[in-house]
């Protein structure tokens, strides 16, 4: 593969239950693009948390893939209020997500370190009141 | 262990799915999603009390075979046909959490992680 293959995905912020159908294109993409298991694993893994976080708090956002011969690269965007404080939101265990959502087995305040754990780098851009860009790598 | 063999120690019902003769090598008995998508196991089965498509979309994403129901509880049309799409297995028992993980690890399944 020589070329950069790129992916867009509009998540949809009013169905929590459907939540997660852009991961799973991206994982079915990549297992048939033959990429090796681990990494699809890791970027499954990564981007179902991130897609779930937009949906949780930004009431859905796009989402883009490029994916070239050394690293597949994942840009989640929303319009969201923000994050005030990276660092904490960064701990395990902290979430401002609702009950309805811990109901459903999300919102174990997990979503963020489990993006940086399987990632091989994470950077976040936000803005109160203006939106959230979350970037991440994984190296192939 | 496979499939089938967790249906019979569970004394469970197959709710959906074929494959029945794949190895499962670990297990994960948890209803916060996060919790399970923290630590990646190979060839794993699911146990959860928490019945929503989200459970079968987890369970994909770490690349798990099989979903274990605990408590009886009876998953909707919704995720059975998610599960069907995904190659998942889908299974209930009428133990409850700790009893079907604790039959599960008696009969050799482990977890499949270092402790933290």
């Amino acid at each position: 593969m020589s070329d950069v293959i790129a992916l867009h995905f509009d998540v949809d912020g009013e169905d929590f239950t459907r939540a997660g159908e852009a991961s799973y294109g991206v994982k079915r993409t990549l297992k048939q693009l033959g990429i090796n298991p681990e990494a699809v694993r890791k970027v499954a893994i990564a981007l179902f948390e991130g897609e779930i976080n937009m949906v949780i708090h930004a009431d859905g956002g796009v989402i883009d893939i490029e994916i070239d011969n050394n690293q597949i690269k994942m840009i989640l965007k929303d319009k969201g209020p923000g994050i005030p404080d990276i660092e904490k939101a960064m701990q395990e265990g902290f979430s401002t997500a609702s009950d309805d959502v811990r109901s459903l087995g999300f919102g174990a305040g997990m979503g963020l370190p489990n993006m940086k754990k399987y990632t091989d780098s994470m950077e976040i851009q936000t803005e109160l009141g203006v939106g959230t860009t979350v970037t991440m790598v994984v190296n192939l | 262990m496979t499939v089938k063999d967790i249906i019979s120690i569970l004394d469970a019902d197959l709710i959906s799915g074929e494959d029945l003769d794949r190895e499962i090598h670990t297990a994960c008995g948890s209803d916060m999603m996060s919790d399970v998508l923290a630590f990646v196991k190979d060839q794993s089965v699911l146990l959860t009390g928490l019945v929503n498509p989200q459970v079968v979309r987890t369970a994909d994403m770490m690349d798990m075979v099989c979903i274990v129901f605990v408590r009886g509880k009876e998953p909707g049309e919704d995720i059975i046909e998610l599960a069907q799409e995904r190659n998942i297995v889908l299974i209930k028992t009428g133990y409850r959490m700790f009893t079907a993980c604790g039959l599960l690890y008696e009969n050799g399944l482990r977890g499949g992680c270092q402790k933290k």
